[in-house]
């Protein structure tokens, strides 16, 4: 029998950057604000402190931030003919728990998503005609323009303090950044990392080749930083223990110092770790949420009362929470009606390896997250991609992130796996070789769905979320194209003939999508937002249609995945839901729309 | 605020002294690689903070002392045997590092395989236990340790078969190439444990074994970062990165996670 705690006016489920920037926003006004964190409390001092905090084996390896698989996980299959099976170790997305979320141990990169990229449906329609999107796609717009969202970018940019070099100031083309950019207001708040040795190879080669590199944008600091909220970023290191890893340094933005510690200075709010959130409780009727139930670190079960429920988990966590809940309809794939767990789209992630010249010296261990250099060439619809018979691309960049021996000791094709020779190629090679990788959009389907799972539990008893997803036709072809000019790239760095072989652990072209290697965090989707109750779970402030004192942010809104990292816009449009419960809900309660 | 901020800038500061003196030594790769097990135990550990285990310009530094390892947690003799001759054949001695069980890295396998990682605290474990496809990836209720447990036993027994009644630790190298080399390729059948999934994981500890920080009972005196020309996990870049692009950045001693005291 759960424990009914006095009632709050807000309930923020996840400490991550929406919960954190909702948290943060809604504290001031004097409400009484409660978050719940499934994971323990951790703050840089003294949970990331060096050298601990370089432990590759607990942190890269193990997944110290993880979410922990032995209580919850997802179940997975490539279609609906099969039976999901739980992802019992991790494999192809981790996502994070503890304060701060996957904030805390994110890569960094951090885009303004570009302007095709928020209207994707209406821009393919436009230019090549409705008929080029397959009939089983579910492409859809955002229902708000780049412009209306671009003030937020700009405040999400400087709460981070990204390092970057604009390439669209307010519609003039800046040398040096990329060209295809999104016109911004704002230079970045830093200027861009220093390049290191794979970077300017990579700038080279594409720049002979005819592209337009340039560095990417990062939420690792170029240089000591104090952001619009005081709160003060250190200089990154380019330590080489990022992804993955706390940053010792605050180099790296995570809501664990920049928005957490803002909204505890108000005695109106209240953070509480290791609660785990059961479900939303719904009145009697589902129109209106009462609060949430969880459970505490022994098991005890709470009911909390709360005027106002904004749901900030891992997408997987936000969707199955709402599917617990009852808060919108669930989607039905064979009758294609409901809204939640639909139009769930991932990444595609690959690449080609490259073996330099033997006077080139990498230095792999120099790096950062997001250290790289970039082209979008082939990204969006910045080339005519109607004419390589797949709509939307991939970004394709360069870079170094991490050297530790633990992950990352490369040999060439064809080379032995152990033994005398292979520690002979292995001491030849890590100086030696580098890689170009791309990251594909994914397009929403029709088949790509989430819902919950008929037979495997949590440990709570709950059903655990299911994954039905497989590459389409579209994204194999852009798995391929984005492959054989990762392959043209790495030749012109290298100075030899393109290899056929792909980056080793990532994907091969043509194969099923497989949920057993890592390949990048970027979910999306299972909770769109949009314009149509039909064919989006929430309205353009991430509004629940159905439940409206229930508000769902982060990437579950996001419609179908770009060719670039999602965090950027997860941050961007939190601030601007934030602003519309501040602004408009606070003061009349209801339907925004 | 003010707090948070006061000690974010003493955490950086007293951070950013560890990185200090860092020597490189630039053009040394496989050069000059000194047996990094002769030196183990050799020297006295560095003393507390550790600064002096980063080599200043021509002073030769003092290895970490990695504390010997005082018998197995989790192995009986049978499977330390197995596991000491396993990771002696993928990781031989030769002019560029020790043997494997030298280096420890059996005695890494065998923490790793006695911690929560390897009793399964971190996997999901709920049945029913369903073979799927490749893409959906593992689906046994075998642990970590007991994937080596069971596998080790059973890969025995087959060796024993087939070489007069010899244990995997006593055949010959010539022989024991041969089996891993077999296990490797799925070409030994195993009852309980899939050949692949008994490889791979014994494989990839022994990796990690070989690899992972000092801190963990294998890698002694550093000697795959050393092989690499890997600095260690106390070096800071800001500085660095672009005087030494294209030079290869090196330091006499890198640096363990133990050895910053």
């Amino acid at each position: 029998m759960a424990v009914k705690l006095p009632p709050v006016d807000v309930v923020i489920v996840g400490s991550g950057w929406t919960g954190g920037i909702v948290a943060k926003e809604l504290a001031p006004t004097g409400l009484k604000v409660v978050m719940l964190e499934r994971g323990r409390f951790q703050d840089t001092s003294p949970d990331f402190a060096a050298p601990q905090s370089h432990d590759a084996l607990k942190y890269s390896r193990r997944l110290e931030l993880a979410q922990d698989l032995s209580k919850e996980t997802v179940t997975f299959r490539n279609d609906a003919s099969q039976t999901a099976l739980p992802m019992r170790q991790y494999g192809f997305f981790i996502p994070g728990t503890n304060v701060g979320g996957s904030g805390a141990h994110w890569s960094g990169l951090t885009w303004r998503w570009s302007e095709w990229e928020h209207r994707m449906l209406s821009g393919t329609v436009e230019k090549y005609g409705r008929s080029i999107i397959p009939s089983d796609m579910h492409l859809q717009d955002w229902p708000i323009a780049y412009k209306d969202i671009e003030p937020y970018y700009d405040r999400f940019e400087k709460v981070c303090g990204i390092s970057g070099k604009a390439g669209n100031l307010r519609g003039k083309i800046q040398p040096g950044g990329n060209p295809f950019e999104a016109p911004r207001r704002n230079e970045y708040p830093l200027p861009p990392m220093t390049a290191a040795q794979s970077m300017v190879m990579f700038e080279a080669a594409t720049k002979n080749l005819g592209y337009n590199p340039f560095p990417i944008p990062t939420a690792n600091c170029s240089g000591d930083y104090v952001n619009p909220d005081g709160v003060a970023l250190g200089q990154c290191h380019y330590c080489g223990h990022c992804t993955n890893y706390g940053c010792e340094a605050n180099a790296k933005a995570s809501p664990h110092f920049t928005m957490i510690p803002l909204a505890r200075k108000n005695r109106n709010f209240e953070l509480r770790t290791n609660s785990m959130v059961m479900k939303v409780n719904l009145d009697s009727e589902g129109k209106r949420a009462t609060g949430v139930t969880y459970v505490d670190a022994r098991g005890r079960e709470y009911e909390q009362p709360a005027d106002l429920v904004v749901l900030g988990a891992f997408v997987t966590g936000n969707v199955q929470l709402m599917l617990h809940s009852g808060i919108g309809k669930p989607y039905d794939a064979q009758s294609n009606t409901g809204v939640v767990g639909r139009n769930y789209a991932f990444q595609s992630l690959g690449g080609a390896r490259v073996e330099v010249p033997r006077d080139t010296f990498i230095n792999p261990f120099m790096g950062s997250g997001a250290l790289g250099t970039w082209i979008d060439d082939w990204n969006g619809d910045n080339f005519d991609f109607g004419k390589a018979g797949y709509i939307a691309g991939g970004g394709i960049s360069a870079g170094q992130n991490s050297g530790d021996p633990l992950n990352y000791h490369p040999t060439g094709p064809g080379q032995p796996r152990w033994g005398a020779g292979w520690k002979k190629a292995m001491a030849d090679g890590y100086q030696h070789s580098t890689g170009v990788g791309f990251q594909g959009a994914v397009m929403s389907y029709r088949q790509n769905f989430l819902d919950l799972d008929p037979t495997y539990r949590d440990a709570w008893g709950r059903p655990l979320l299911r994954v039905t997803f497989d590459w389409q036709a579209n994204e194999q072809k852009i798995i391929a194209a984005n492959t054989a000019i990762c392959q043209q790239i790495a030749a012109e760095m290298s100075g030899k003939k393109a290899s056929a072989t792909p980056a080793p652990g990532r994907l091969i072209p043509g194969r099923r999508f497989s949920s057993v290697p890592y390949q990048t965090s970027h979910n999306t989707g299972g909770a769109v937002f949009g314009d149509d109750p039909r064919t989006s779970a929430v309205n353009k402030y991430c509004q629940s249609w159905d439940v409206p004192n229930v508000f769902v942010l982060g990437a579950s809104a996001l419609p179908q995945n770009a060719g670039r990292n999602p965090t950027g816009p997860v941050g961007a449009l939190a601030f601007w839901a934030a602003d519309a419960i501040a602004n408009r809900y606070l003061k009349r309660p209801g339907r925004l729309v | 605020m003010t707090d948070h901020k006061l000690t974010d800038r003493r955490t950086l500061l007293k951070f950013a002294g560890l990185g200090m003196g860092a020597a490189a030594v630039p053009g040394t790769l496989g050069a000059q690689q000194t047996d990094p097990v002769a030196q183990t135990g050799a020297n006295p550990a560095p003393p507390p903070g550790g600064h002096a285990g980063h080599a200043m310009a021509g002073h030769t530094p003092a290895p970490a002392t990695d504390s010997a390892p005082a018998g197995y947690m989790f192995f009986d003799t049978e499977e330390a045997a197995f596991v000491e001759a396993f990771v002696d054949t993928l990781i031989p001695a030769d002019e560029l590092s020790a043997k494997g069980s030298e280096l420890g890295v059996a005695t890494f396998i065998d923490r790793q395989l006695y911690s929560a990682w390897g009793q399964g605290r971190t996997m999901y474990l709920q049945g029913p236990f369903v073979e799927g496809t490749p893409e959906q990836g593992y689906q046994s209720a075998l642990t970590p340790a007991d994937i080596v447990r069971l596998g080790i036993a059973e890969a025995n027994a087959v060796v024993r078969k087939t070489y007069a009644d010899n244990s995997f630790d006593t055949v010959t190298d010539a022989e024991r190439v041969a089996i891993v080399t077999a296990l490797e390729a799925d070409k030994i059948a195993l009852e309980v444990v899939p050949t692949p999934v008994f490889f791979r994981m014994l494989f990839q500890l022994a990796m990690d074994g070989f690899f992972a920080d000092p801190l963990y009972g294998g890698n002694k005196g550093k000697a795959s970062w050393k092989l690499l020309g890997y600095p260690g996990v106390g070096e800071m870049y800001s500085d660095k990165i672009a005087e030494w692009r294209n030079k290869p950045f090196r330091v006499e001693e890198p640096m363990s996670i133990q050895d910053f005291g």
